[in-house]
């Protein structure tokens, strides 16, 4: 025999069936009264209970209600329980590990891999003196990870490289004023000495580690394409 | 063997697979089923003995002389042992491009790189000498 479904409403917060009648449906008349302190519930309260205990469920049904309903329940958003975690890193990269980047300014340049930040960004450096490429944070899903390594065993990144480092400096604003007009904006911005200092720090023991591989710093310089017949997806790198 | 066919299916004829599990791998002829397939053998390169069609494998020029049909594995594995076949087929072009190209399919982006470079030093001394050799002869 079809039931009607106790959960029918209807209207948002409305059952079809009356309190009396889901009393009865749910039988919980079999359900021995025990003495409970008789607190006054909030109906919002009894709500929740339908998760909680075996003892606040009888209380919760047994306790007196408002006979009057809300006349339209607003549902309440599930509290969310997914995280946001920064993106592990991928088996095949490891400090030390040549990178080709695949997009931005520097795309098909081979560069060096030094750590992951807490942002999940890739701090790589070319080093600067090579091949241009400057310390930078690239996202790994824009690079091929090559199985060639630079040694770099006993060289350790300076801690002062996270993601504040590399954040971008707020430039006074030249909208609307003359100087925007007349395209003085355009001048080129000089790297700033500390960073320039710092590129040079950082780099010495890569380019040392580089120079003791034939070769290795002369395909560091050089850019990755592909010629005619070649597939990245079969290609080993 | 007559005519215009230098490869004939043969008892004792050897065989390249080329599809399969077996791909890439030498086998022998050691019985002709009908005109679209034969059983083959290698035992000394890990082929099983099975019926296999033509169209996937390819004749090679080499042939074990003698070979009665349906040779058994073992004393198969033994001629083929003492007419040194697979040397016989290392030793050819098609074996050794084969080869070639196994090997540079293996290779990285680095060592395609340091390939690219030591093949312009060579080409470098090759082409420098070749020149002067025409001068000479000029």
């Amino acid at each position: 025999m079809a039931q009607t479904a106790r959960k029918n409403q209807l209207a948002p917060g409305i059952s079809r069936l009356s309190r009396s009648k889901v009393f009865s449906k749910r039988a919980a008349y079999k359900i021995a009264k025990t003495a409970q302190p008789k607190a006054e519930e909030a109906p919002a309260k009894a709500k929740k209970v339908t998760r909680a205990k075996k003892g606040d469920l009888v209380a919760a049904l047994t306790a007196k209600h408002s006979a009057l309903h809300p006349a339209n329940v607003v549902p309440q958003p599930k509290a969310g329980r997914k995280t946001q975690r920064t993106q592990g890193l991928r088996k095949s990269i490891t400090p030390g590990t040549v990178l080709i980047l695949l997009a931005g300014r520097f795309r098909g340049k081979r560069v060096v891999f030094l750590k992951q930040l807490s942002s999940g960004l890739l701090l790589v450096t070319g080093p600067f003196k090579i091949n241009g490429v400057p310390l930078r944070r690239v996202n790994q899903a824009y690079v091929i990870a090559t199985s060639t390594k630079v040694d770099l065993s006993g060289v350790s990144v300076d801690a002062k490289f996270d993601d504040a480092y590399f954040k971008r400096e707020e430039e006074a604003k030249l909208k609307g004023t003359e100087e925007e007009f007349f395209g003085k904006s355009a001048t080129k911005k000089e790297a700033p000495a500390h960073k320039v200092a710092d590129q040079k720090e950082a780099d010495k023991a890569v380019v040392a580690a580089v120079a003791k591989v034939p070769f290795l710093a002369s395909y560091l310089a050089s850019t990755f394409s592909l010629t005619k017949g070649q597939a990245p997806h079969s290609l080993k790198f | 063997m007559q005519g215009s066919f230098k490869r004939l299916v043969e008892v004792g004829r050897v065989v390249l697979v080329t599809k399969g599990a077996d791909a890439g791998k030498i086998a022998t002829i050691v019985d002709i089923v009908d005109h679209n397939r034969a059983i083959i053998d290698g035992p000394t390169t890990s082929v099983a003995r099975q019926v296999i069609a033509y169209k996937n494998v390819v004749l090679t020029d080499i042939v074990v002389k003698n070979l009665p049909r349906t040779i058994g594995s073992k004393a198969l594995a033994k001629v083929l042992e003492k007419d040194q076949i697979a040397e016989t087929w290392q030793k050819t072009a098609w074996a050794q491009k084969l080869e070639a190209r196994k090997r540079r399919a293996a290779m990285s982006d680095f060592d395609r790189f340091k390939l690219m470079r030591l093949k312009k030093q060579q080409r470098f001394i090759v082409d420098r000498q070749v020149a002067l050799l025409r001068k000479e002869r000029a």
